[in-house]
């Protein structure tokens, strides 16, 4: 076998050199463009260009802070390097002014440093310390943030290819063990055994097995895949040689949804800067093991995320889900032995080979080993992306790595598992996060989208959105899902408007366990699950909305009624000028009122009043 | 020897070969459980979930159609919670069907009213939203009414798996999800439509989406007497039903044929008006003085019989030759060939089907 040693030596002195000089790094995944990273970007080199400096300008992927986007790291040779956030182009003058210039960080700008060897600045959080990052591991996400994505040389130098190198040199049947006993489960949100998988692939009989990755993310307010795919394609690709290798499979397959372009972009790029060095393609490291990768940009449906129905679409049929038995270990894409694993759980296999699996069981709990990467969305302060230990509490991810809830405001609930996943409330933020618990507690693991809410979000409203996606995204084919899910969506969307009647709660309960015992696939025998935790943890919400004709939360338009209160009310006219239907009547300095039929509920009184003087409930 | 498996179905012992789905298996000693996707011709989608059955150990409901028998396997066909689903999912189909099975030519020979009828399930479950699908009916042979669609997928199999035309497909997701040629045109539209109109779609629908048009109106399905018989077409010799009222054919179905199963072509299926048309030769003619006459069948073959006489006396029987027709029986051609060697003394013999 011929070793990467000087390969990796070589990428290794390239990669001291570039972190000897002076850098400027901005943040370039997917959250950092959409913030303006690019425009900042063009901004940093027109003004180095002007003040001639000599420093090096480049790019990485999302550090998983999101919410302080765009975001730009500043290293200087023998100091600490900074982490900026919320760096617009009009700031850019003012940091290579003060910190590069100058040597003088911009503090009030700092989000995070990372000494390395150097001394720390006084008044910045060191990454392993601040609030974002102390609950963390970073592992998958580890070169997240700090390499160059688009780089192979830095995968390599930063120990990537190392795990293939080492699953080369061993027996087959040694390395589907290694997984085992890493009590790696299926990131996708299924939590079956990777190690377990791979077996039934390599005992499978077939003269052609294929080793596809399922990058077909589509939870609402999940993007852990997108930032793994953007900032360590590599990874992903070593992971599934490691995978081929095991089972016999020559040929990969990425099915990456074409909503993420800059992820298949790093993913082409990667697959050919690989297949320059000889370690992608024909016998890799001269083993005599071949393997090829390929893209396959799905369109769109959040239905190909089932593993049946991801493998029709590879072959260019409907994407609808097949009947499992058979499993696609036997019988998967082209009808041949076909490992489809997610993005994630790819990504670990490198780091387990490379580091062992007692490493990787040294984190989690008994059942789930290991990280889980997830997405912190909805209402709370820090939203972005973050891997924690399995068995951290939700509590702790919430109000510990997220922040807690914006604007001083109150957790409600939080939904994990997207729309397969159910809402859990406050009696559960202890909760420990493993595949197991979450079940229990009426959710699921899902993917890893971690959507939070709090008290202006109504549950019912929450079970129609998830009810209205699910129903959308159905493929039409089994009779439970296609007519179930549109005929409980209807019974919500009456409840919210206020049509609903107590025995409505008693059809969903049917309608959900029906559906979820009969569906065909994934998607519907799971698709109840929103409804099912909401009106087990907030049917006292349901039964306002059905009872008493209100809203608690007063989100459900038809339910509230807009009251003027004529203590408060000045009678100054700003609401009457600003009434849309000419709903609110009164005299000058005299108390207004607000006709509830005429009203139609736009929220612009309120609004435009300065004394507090109009409530809806 | 096959293997076999042994397994339980509602308390009855059931054995049979390995590979056998449970439906086969209860099927075997008459133990009923209803199907709409199911069709044992074609593909197993397991997708209207209507034949699911409790199997202590199984994760959900599984369906009995793709469900495989193993030994030692209970099941049970008509439990409570196999009920409830069944009952659940007609009500949900039902929801979103239209209420006419008074004009619907359908009834009477419709799963979906027969499994309603058996499981007493009523309409109005679950009111909300209908279909309003404008009726497909811009050719002269199918009629399609998708609002009546249960989205059992057999004619989209039928279409690609025996016919092999793929002419239709699923189209759009969820409610809406809907079977349709390409780009939503209708099978007449032959730009993009891939329909020969052999109707064979329309020979596995369980419901009342896919008509033969000649047929809408004409009779009650318990007022049809069905006639098997082989078509007369070419000489594939497949069979079909003729379907007969009052002594009038009204219209082709398929049948089990030896040589076909259900399949025929536009011809055989749509064909048929030749039956009861006027024009149709019913008595021989005779030409005379320019005008065609009719004639006995005993002065016709005396005439013909003069004819054929007199060419061969004056110029021998190579001056004669006889061409028969594909749309004869074997034993047909076999006697034209008689005629014309034993009788005639001519080699000269042809049949249409080899031009």
């Amino acid at each position: 076998m011929n070793n990467l040693n000087d390969l990796r030596t070589k990428c290794q002195e390239e990669y001291k050199q570039k972190l000897s000089r002076p850098r400027i790094v901005v943040g370039l995944g997917t959250c950092g463009i959409a913030s303006g990273g690019a425009k900042v970007m063009e901004a940093i080199k027109e003004e180095v260009a002007a003040r001639g400096l000599d420093i090096d300008i480049d790019f990485t992927s999302c550090i998983g802070m999101c919410y302080r986007e765009p975001m730009v790291e500043v290293s200087l040779p023998g100091a600490a390097s900074v982490v900026y956030g919320d760096i617009f182009p009009d700031k850019v003058a003012q940091l290579l002014e003060s910190h590069v210039e100058n040597k003088t960080p911009v503090y009030e700008w700092a989000a995070i440093q990372i000494p390395g060897e150097a001394t720390p600045y006084e008044g910045i959080d060191i990454m392993e310390k601040a609030p974002y990052y102390e609950k963390q591991v970073r592992s998958v996400t580890s070169r997240l943030g700090r390499t160059n994505p688009e780089s192979i040389g830095e995968y390599i130098a930063t120990g990537g290819y190392e795990g293939l190198e080492k699953a080369l040199g061993m027996e087959r049947q040694a390395v589907i063990d290694e997984v085992k006993k890493s009590g790696l489960r299926g990131r996708g949100g299924g939590g079956f055994s990777t190690g377990m998988k791979w077996q039934f692939v390599y005992n499978a009989q077939g003269d052609k097995k294929y080793a596809v990755c399922n990058a077909d993310e589509g939870d609402p307010g999940a993007f852990m895949d997108r930032s793994v795919l953007e900032g360590d394609p590599h990874a992903i690709l070593e992971g599934m040689m490691i995978a081929g290798y095991a089972i016999g499979a020559d040929e990969g397959c990425i099915y990456c949804r074409a909503e993420y372009p800059l992820a298949i972009r790093r993913l082409n790029l990667a697959i050919a800067k690989a297949e320059e060095l000889g370690i992608l393609g024909e016998n890799i490291l001269d083993t005599g093991f071949n393997f090829h990768i390929r893209i396959k940009a799905g369109a769109g449906a959040f239905v190909c995320g089932e593993e049946t129905a991801l493998l029709n679409s590879i072959e260019g049929q409907r994407g609808m889900p097949r009947v499992r038995p058979p499993f696609p270990a036997n019988s998967g894409l082209w009808a041949k032995p076909t490992c489809l694993n997610n993005v994630e759980s790819y990504a670990n296999v490198p780091f387990i080979l490379r580091n062992g699996s007692d490493w990787y069981t040294s984190m989690g709990t008994d059942k789930s080993k290991g990280s889980k990467v997830f997405c912190l969305t909805g209402k709370v302060n820090n939203t972005g992306l973050c891997e924690v230990p399995m068995g951290i509490t939700l509590r702790e991810v919430i109000f510990n790595i997220a922040g807690g809830i914006q604007d001083g405001g109150t957790f409600k609930a939080v939904q994990s598992g997207g729309p397969s996943g159910g809402c859990l409330p406050t009696s559960q933020l202890d909760l420990k996060i493993d595949y197991e618990s979450l079940t229990a507690a009426g959710s699921m693991m899902g993917s890893g989208g971690l959507v939070v809410m709090d008290e202006t979000t109504c549950m019912v409203d929450v079970a129609k959105f998830f009810l209205n996606f699910t129903q959308n995204e159905s493929c039409g084919k089994c009779t439970p899902c296609r007519e179930g899910t549109k005929r409980m969506l209807e019974i919500l969307h009456r409840i919210c408007d206020g049509q609903g009647v107590i025995e409505d709660l008693d059809t969903l309960d049917r309608l959900s366990t029906v559906i979820t015992k009969s569906a065909l696939c994934g998607l519907g025998q799971t698709c109840a699950n929103p409804i099912i935790s909401t009106m087990r943890y907030f049917r006292d919400e349901y039964m306002a909305h059905i009872v008493d004709k209100r809203c608690p939360a007063g989100v459900c338009a038809a339910l509230l009624v807009y009251t003027v209160d004529a203590e408060k009310c000045t009678g100054c006219g700003a609401c009457l000028r600003a009434c849309p239907a000419s709903a609110i009547t009164g005299e000058k300095k005299q108390p207004h009122s607000i006709d509830p039929a005429a009203c139609i509920k736009c929220g612009a009184c309120i609004t435009k009043c300065k004394f507090d003087a109009i409530y809806k409930a | 020897m096959v293997a076999t498996v042994t397994l339980t179905i509602d308390g009855i012992q059931v054995t049979v070969p390995k590979g056998s789905t449970v439906l086969e298996a209860a099927e075997s000693v008459g133990v009923f459980i209803p199907t709409f996707c199911h069709d044992p011709e074609l593909s197993k989608p397991g997708a209207c979930r209507i034949c699911v059955v409790e199997i202590p150990g199984a994760r959900n409901l599984p369906a009995s159609c793709v469900t495989e028998a193993t030994e030692g396997m209970v099941v049970y066909t008509a439990s409570e919670a196999v009920l409830e689903a069944r009952k659940t999912n007609l009500e949900l189909l039902l929801a979103n069907h239209p209420e006419d099975c008074l004009t619907c030519n359908k009834n009477g020979e419709c799963k979906l009213q027969d499994y309603a009828y058996y499981y007493g399930v009523k309409v109005g479950a679950f009111p909300g939203e209908k279909h309003n699908y404008p009726i497909e009916e811009d050719n002269p042979f199918i009629v399609r009414d998708m609002n009546k669609c249960i989205l059992c997928g057999k004619c989209v199999r039928m279409c690609q798996e025996i016919q092999g035309n793929n002419a239709i497909d699923f189209a759009y997701r969820g409610f809406n999800a809907l079977v349709t040629p390409a780009m939503g045109t209708t099978y007449s539209d032959s730009d993009i439509s891939n329909c020969v109109f052999c109707g064979n779609c329309v020979s596995v629908c369980p419901v009342g989406a896919l008509s033969e048009k000649g047929m809408l109106g004409k009779a009650r399905k318990w007022e049809i007497e069905k006639v098997t018989t082989t078509c007369p077409y070419c000489g594939v010799g497949c069979s079909f039903d003729l379907n007969v009222k009052d002594g009038k054919v009204i219209g082709v179905t398929s049948t089990d044929g030896d040589v076909n199963g259900r399949a025929l072509c536009v011809k055989g299926r749509f064909g048929y008006g030749f039956i009861n048309h006027p024009d149709r030769l019913k008595k021989p003619l005779i030409k005379k003085d320019g005008k065609f006459e009719e004639a006995t069948w005993a002065e016709a073959i005396a005439f013909v019989k003069e004819k054929l006489g007199a060419v061969k006396a004056n110029y021998g029987p190579d001056a004669i030759a006889l061409l028969s027709s594909a749309r004869c029986t074997n034993e047909e051609n076999y006697l034209m060939n008689k005629l014309a060697r034993a009788v005639l003394g001519t080699n000269s013999v042809d049949h249409c089907a080899r031009l």
